[in-house]
């Protein structure tokens, strides 16, 4: 496909060949790798504050309520407010606590984020790094953060962390396994796990659509295996409110607990994003194999809009059942995933294949 | 048999679980729904609920008459002692010694907001006010006279009252 327009790579290129000649080579990776993870930083940070604001504004609908609305227009500086309350609070140290891997965990949880999100493709060219096996990269990358999860509860020396710490860990050794085979179904259509060339298998029609069903399930079975990963309702057995106070992150508090929260919103996020990009083209515009012309129109929709559209949808997917569902029991969750999740991924996977290998799909 | 079970179980929990999204989606996407209220912007046309309790009032007629004798049953009946009640005698028209309320004290402070007073008055001289209001900077405020300067005791034609007791 030649008719993307807006094309990211000479802008990135231009700014990589500047600083290659006016710097010797390792300089000028450095500066680029300083850019890069400046740009990243503000955009987790921000991200991170307007997605809490959404959900508690989401949410509220849901509910029959308002939600934060007092802070700046319709509550627009809420989280901001909650942010400097947070950076202000008192860091408790805990008596007898493992005050190494206390003071280790949140950063564990959040670094597994950070380098998730470095592999997602926000549009042609922006795009931190593109493995050849992106998929793979992303999946194995977002299950770090479990080790930070375990190492919160194991260093609180308080037995509700420990509990909600246990949780987190059964739950996602089982749901990654769903994450990882409904990935699989879309890279046996596309037949990469390069996170670009799966969107370029995408420039005729988004996967959701040309897989027929077994990629609708693929996708069903994503978004429940992918909330279950990131520990939200109604898989949040991990800090279950009621019954382990918050879980894992109990003994945390001011930036600490931060972190921890951030990096939840962050992982819905990349999630989100994730399926996007994997089901319904990530920055690829609405295209229809054959409508060139409706196809050419749809091009003039900058990716970045496509893909942030895409991604806010998902999101507003995880956010609804989120705040409709009622909270799994530990038996429950893993009868889900071992019974149910799973025989039908593998039973899908197979009639992917077939499908892929017959040339059904369009 | 067990694999029919199995796929009709699928169906029947994912026509549930739709359904309880529908819900939430049909109040996110309503917003005419909401119940709850934007309070200070409100506050001149908010209306309380009619078994609100705000605080113990009597009620008092155009003429600044009211229902209490003064008879002192809430104030023995309160729990926490909120209500005092200080009477006079007065001579009526006929000649004879009445009982009449010169102040029905009520502590707001110590109220529990248990009704038994209003529950408890013969004569129906007590309910409760829709005013919820009530932070003050002197906590004297708080203790209020319900009877109003200048108010009576009002008077029901005896007829009224013998066919309340018939009934």
């Amino acid at each position: 496909m030649t008719s993307v327009i807006y094309d990211f790579t000479p802008l990135t290129q231009s700014i990589d060949q500047f600083l290659t000649k006016n710097l010797s080579q390792g300089w000028a990776l450095t500066i680029e790798l300083v850019i890069i993870g400046l740009v990243f930083l503000l955009f987790y940070a921000v991200i991170g504050l307007y997605l809490v604001l959404a959900e508690r504004r989401v949410c509220a609908f849901m509910q029959n309520r308002l939600g934060p609305n007092r802070v700046g227009p319709g509550g627009f500086f809420q989280t901001i407010a909650d942010l400097i309350k947070l950076l202000l609070k008192e860091l408790i140290p805990i008596r007898r606590a493992d005050k190494f891997l206390f003071n280790l965990a949140p950063f564990i949880v959040i670094i597994a984020s950070f380098m998730a999100i470095a592999a997602i493709p926000f549009a042609k060219g922006l795009h931190a790094i593109d493995f050849n096996i992106g998929i793979f990269y992303v999946i194995a990358v977002s299950s770090l953060g479990v080790v930070g999860i375990l190492i919160a509860g194991w260093s609180s020396n308080s037995k509700y962390s420990l509990i909600g710490a246990m949780r987190s860990g059964a739950q996602i050794v089982s749901y990654e396994l769903s994450v990882g085979l409904s990935l699989l179904t879309i890279v046996i259509f596309a037949g990469s796990m390069q996170l670009s060339e799966v969107i370029q298998s995408q420039a005729d029609g988004w996967w959701i659509w040309k897989g027929h069903i077994p990629a609708v399930v693929a996708f069903l079975v994503f978004m429940i295996a992918s909330t279950a990963e990131t520990n939200r309702g109604p898989f949040d057995l991990a800090e279950a409110e009621s019954e382990l106070t918050a879980g894992f992150h109990t003994e945390y508090s001011g930036i600490k607990f931060a972190f921890f929260f951030l990096a939840e919103y962050m992982n819905m996020f990349i999630v989100a994003s994730f399926a996007a990009t994997m089901f319904f083209g990530g920055w690829m515009p609405l295209h229809i194999g054959g409508w060139d012309t409706f196809n050419h129109i749809m091009d003039y929709i900058p990716p970045i809009i496509w893909y942030f559209g895409k991604t806010a949808l998902m999101i507003y997917l995880i956010m609804w059942f989120k705040w409709t569902f009622p909270r799994l029991r530990i038996d429950q969750l893993l009868t889900l995933e071992w019974k149910y999740l799973l025989p039908i991924n593998l039973v899908n996977i197979i009639i992917v294949a077939f499908i892929s290998w017959k040339h059904w799909h369009f | 048999m067990e694999i029919i079970t199995y796929i009709t179980d699928i169906f029947k929990g994912l026509k549930s679980l739709w359904k309880g999204m529908m819900i939430t989606g049909y109040y996110f996407v309503h917003p005419k729904e909401i119940v709850t209220q934007r309070y200070p912007e409100n506050r001149k046309t908010l209306v309380m609920f009619e078994r609100f309790k705000g605080e113990v009032t009597m009620p008092h007629d155009e003429n600044n008459q009211h229902s209490c004798t003064g008879c002192g049953i809430c104030e023995t009946n309160c729990p926490n002692g909120s209500i005092e009640i200080i009477t006079r005698k007065e001579v009526n028209e006929s000649g004879k010694l009445e009982r009449v309320i010169e102040k029905h004290i009520y502590h707001l402070s110590m109220c529990t907001f248990c009704e038994l007073c209003i529950k408890t008055c013969p004569s129906n001289a007590l309910a409760w006010g829709n005013e919820f209001e009530h932070a003050v900077f002197d906590r004297h405020k708080l203790t209020k006279v319900l009877n109003k300067p200048g108010s009576s005791l009002k008077k029901e034609p005896k007829e009224k009252k013998l066919e309340e007791v018939k009934n």
